[in-house]
C-alpha cells in the first residue's frame, strides 16, 4: 500500500438482512485530498461513512483508513480521524473553551496542549473575546466554524464531514470552505458529503453513489466532460435519475 | 482516566448550568419529606363528632365527658334526631356520630348489656376506620371503669403493642418510601434524559466516533447523579432524624450500602430506557409511567401489597423499589442487620445484574 493513501476501499459491502445498503464499493483517497462523497438520500452514503469511521462493521470487502483495518483496528481508526455531522454538535450550555476542553479531553490530549492550541485557535477564528461565552449565544455561522475547528483540534490525519454546511448562508459556506482548504493544505485529508453541487465543484475528486454502488468517480472537470454536462448539478441529476431505490 | 475526568467535568457543567433542574433535584426530597411527614398524616386529633343522646342519664353523660376529654375528639354538636345526623354529615360539620339509646344506664345496670351506635363518614374509609377504633377504645375505657372491682364472666382482653413505631407515626413508612421515590426519579429519569439528549443533539455520534469507550461514556454520565443521590439521601436522613424524629435504628453503613445498590439499579434502568428511546419526551414518559408510578403504587408504601389482587402482587414483586423499600424499612425502622435482608439484597442485586446485561447488550446492538 502506498504511503500516500489515506483511505482505501475494495468491494466494501454492508448488508442488513436482505437489503444491501452498500454494494461492493471500491475507491482510494489520497493524503491531503478533498474527496466529495455524493449521492441521493438513501444511496448508502451514511452507511459507507459509518463503516469507514469504525462505527459499523462491514459484511464484506476490505477497507483501511489511515492504514488501519476497518474490521480489527477500529480503535486506532477512531484515534486518527475527526468527525463533524450535519447536526450541530457542540454543547450549547457549555462555553466555547469548555467545549474545546471536553472534546480534546476525550481524545486524551494534555492540558498544556489544549491550553496553547485553544488560544491559537480562538485568535485564528477572531473569537478571543468569546472564549468564555456560552456557545448558544454565538451566531450559527460561528458555531459551524467552531465545530469544524473542534473536529480537527486533535490533529487527525483524516476528517469526515457529513453535510457540514446544512442550513448555513452562502457567505458562511464560502468561509467554511476556505477553512476546509486550509486544513487540506496542512495535510489533513477531507472526506465530505454534501447536497450542494456548487460545493462538489470545490472538491479535488468526487464520487457519486447510486443504489449502494459508486457510479462515477473523477475530478469534477472530468465528470462534466464525460457526461457532457455543463455543471455538477447536471452530472448528479443524470446519474441519480437511474436510481431505482427509494430515498428513505 | 483523563478522558473519563473531562467527561465527568462536562457533566457537572451541564448540571450546574441548569439551575432550575438542579434546584428541583436537590429541593424535591426536602419538599417531599416535609409534605409527607407533616401534611399527609393518618393520625387523628380533635376530630369533630356529634352526639345523639337519647338517654340523658348518668352513664351517657359520663361517656360524653370521656369522649370530649380525649384528645382525639371534640364533641361539637348535640344532635336530636337521626335526620340531624345526616344533615350534619352532609354539611361536613362532623366526622363521627355517637348514638346512645334510651334507657342506656337502666339497660346497663339491669341486663348487664347495652348498645351504642357509631356512625362514621366513610367517604374517607381510612379516617372512618381510625375514628371508630378510637371511639370504641374510649367507650371500652369507660366500661372498664364501671366494671372496676366486679368480675365479668368470660372476658377476653387484648393487649396491643405496636412494635417499631409505637406512636403509629406516618413518617415511619413515608421516609423509606420517599427515599425509593427520589432515588428512582433522580437516577433513572435524569440519566435516561441526559443520554437521550446527547442522541437528539448529535453529540453522541461525535463521541462514538471518538476513541472514548461506550462504557466510559455511560459511567461518566452516571457519576454526577450518583453524587447528587448521595446528597439527597443525606438530606432525607438528616431531616427524618432531626425534624420528623424518625430514628435510624439499624446500621447507617448498611443503609448507605443498600442505597448505593439501589442507585445502581436505578441508573441501569435509566441506561436501559435511554438505549431504547430516541427523544427526551419519550424517555421522560417511560420513566414516569413505567417506573415512578409503580414505585409509588406498588412498592407497598402507599398501599399494602398483601391486599392486592394476584396479578398486581406479581407485578409488585418485579418492581425494584419494592425490595429497596423493604430493605430500608427493615434496617432503618426495625433496626435489623444484614442477616434479615440478605434475601432482598440478593433479589435486588440479581435484578441489577440482569438489567445491566440487557442494557449493555442493547447499547452494543445500537453500535453495530
Amino acid at each position: 500500500m502506498s504511503q500516500n493513501i489515506a483511505i482505501q476501499a475494495e468491494g466494501l459491502t454492508k448488508r442488513f438482512g436482505d437489503f444491501t445498503a452498500v454494494d461492493g464499493i471500491s475507491f482510494e483517497v489520497q493524503k491531503g485530498e478533498i474527496f466529495g462523497f455524493l449521492g441521493a438520500n438513501g444511496a448508502g452514503k451514511t452507511t459507507a461513512m459509518r463503516m469507514l469511521c469504525g462505527l459499523s462493521i462491514p459484511t464484506g470487502g476490505k477497507a483501511t483508513v489511515a492504514g488501519f483495518d476497518v474490521y480489527r483496528q477500529t480503535e486506532q481508526i477512531k484515534r486518527n480521524i475527526g468527525y463533524m455531522s450535519q447536526k450541530f454538535s457542540l454543547y450549547e450550555d457549555l462555553t466555547v473553551k469548555e467545549n474545546i476542553r471536553f472534546y480534546a479531553g476525550i481524545y486524551g490530549k494534555s492540558d498544556a496542549f489544549i491550553k496553547e492550541k485553544t488560544a491559537f485557535l480562538l485568535k485564528e477564528l477572531h473569537m478571543e473575546s468569546e472564549g468564555s461565552k456560552l456557545v448558544k449565544s454565538l451566531p450559527l455561522g460561528w458555531k459551524q466554524k467552531l465545530a469544524f475547528s473542534v473536529a480537527i483540534f486533535h490533529e487527525p490525519g483524516i476528517v469526515f464531514l457529513d453535510e457540514p454546511t446544512g442550513g448555513v448562508d452562502p457567505v458562511t459556506r464560502r468561509e467554511f470552505w476556505n477553512m476546509i482548504y486550509q486544513a487540506a493544505a496542512n495535510g489533513i485529508t477531507v472526506f465530505v458529503t454534501t447536497h450542494y453541487m456548487d460545493e462538489a465543484e470545490y472538491c479535488n475528486r468526487v464520487s457519486i453513489m447510486v443504489d449502494g454502488r459508486i457510479d462515477a468517480l473523477d475530478t469534477p472537470r472530468e465528470l462534466k466532460r464525460s457526461l457532457q454536462a455543463a455543471s455538477m448539478d447536471e452530472v448528479f441529476l443524470k446519474l441519480a435519475r437511474k436510481a431505482t431505490r427509494n430515498a428513505d | 482516566m483523563k478522558q473519563f475526568l473531562s467527561f465527568v467535568k462536562k457533566e457537572f457543567h451541564h448540571i450546574a448550568r441548569d439551575r432550575r433542574t438542579l434546584f428541583i433535584l436537590l429541593g424535591m426530597p426536602i419538599m417531599q419529606i416535609i409534605i409527607f411527614g407533616f401534611a399527609l398524616t393518618n393520625e387523628v386529633k380533635n376530630s369533630k363528632i356529634g352526639l345523639l343522646d337519647n338517654a340523658h342519664d348518668v352513664a351517657s353523660a359520663a361517656i360524653r365527658t370521656q369522649l370530649d376529654a380525649s384528645r382525639y375528639f371534640d364533641v361539637v354538636r348535640d344532635l336530636h334526631s337521626y335526620k340531624e345526623i345526616e344533615a350534619a354529615f352532609k354539611k361536613g360539620d362532623i366526622k363521627l356520630a355517637v348514638v346512645i339509646p334510651q334507657q342506656f344506664n337502666t339497660d346497663l345496670q339491669h341486663f348487664n348489656t347495652a348498645q351504642i351506635q357509631l356512625i362514621a363518614d366513610a367517604s374517607d374509609p381510612n379516617v372512618a376506620t381510625t375514628l371508630t377504633n378510637y371511639a370504641t377504645a374510649v367507650i371500652m375505657d369507660y366500661q372498664d371503669r364501671v366494671t372496676h372491682g366486679r368480675k365479668l364472666p368470660y372476658t377476653i382482653k387484648t393487649e396491643l403493642q405496636m412494635l417499631y413505631n409505637p406512636q403509629l407515626k406516618g413518617a415511619y413508612s413515608y421516609v423509606p418510601g420517599v427515599m425509593a421515590m427520589v432515588l428512582m426519579l433522580v437516577c433513572t429519569m435524569m440519566t435516561a434524559i441526559t443520554i437521550v439528549k446527547e442522541k437528539e443533539t448529535g453529540t453522541m455520534e461525535i463521541m462514538l466516533v471518538s476513541p472514548i469507550r461506550p462504557m466510559k461514556i455511560v459511567t461518566a454520565k452516571a457519576v454526577p447523579y450518583l453524587l447528587l443521590s448521595m446528597i439527597n439521601i443525606a438530606s432525607i436522613l438528616l431531616l427524618s432524624v432531626f425534624v420528623l424524629d424518625v430514628p435510624i435504628n439499624g446500621s447507617l453503613l448498611l443503609l448507605i450500602g443498600e442505597s448505593i445498590l439501589f442507585i445502581i439499579t436505578s441508573l441501569t434502568l435509566g441506561l436501559l430506557i435511554s438505549s431504547s428511546t430516541a427523544s427526551q419526551q419519550t424517555a421522560m414518559f417511560i420513566s414516569m409511567v413505567g417506573l415512578f408510578l409503580p414505585t409509588v403504587m406498588l412498592s407497598g408504601f402507599m398501599f399494602p401489597i398483601e391486599n392486592m389482587p394476584l396479578p398486581l402482587r406479581v407485578i409488585a414483586h418485579a418492581v425494584p423499589s419494592k425490595w429497596y423499600y423493604d430493605i430500608v424499612r427493615s434496617v432503618m425502622i426495625k433496626g435489623l442487620g444484614f442477616s434479615a435482608i440478605w434475601k432482598e439484597t440478593l433479589v435486588l442485586t440479581g435484578m441489577t445484574l440482569f438489567l445491566l446485561t440487557l442494557a449493555i447488550k442493547k447499547f452494543k446492538i445500537r453500535l453495530a
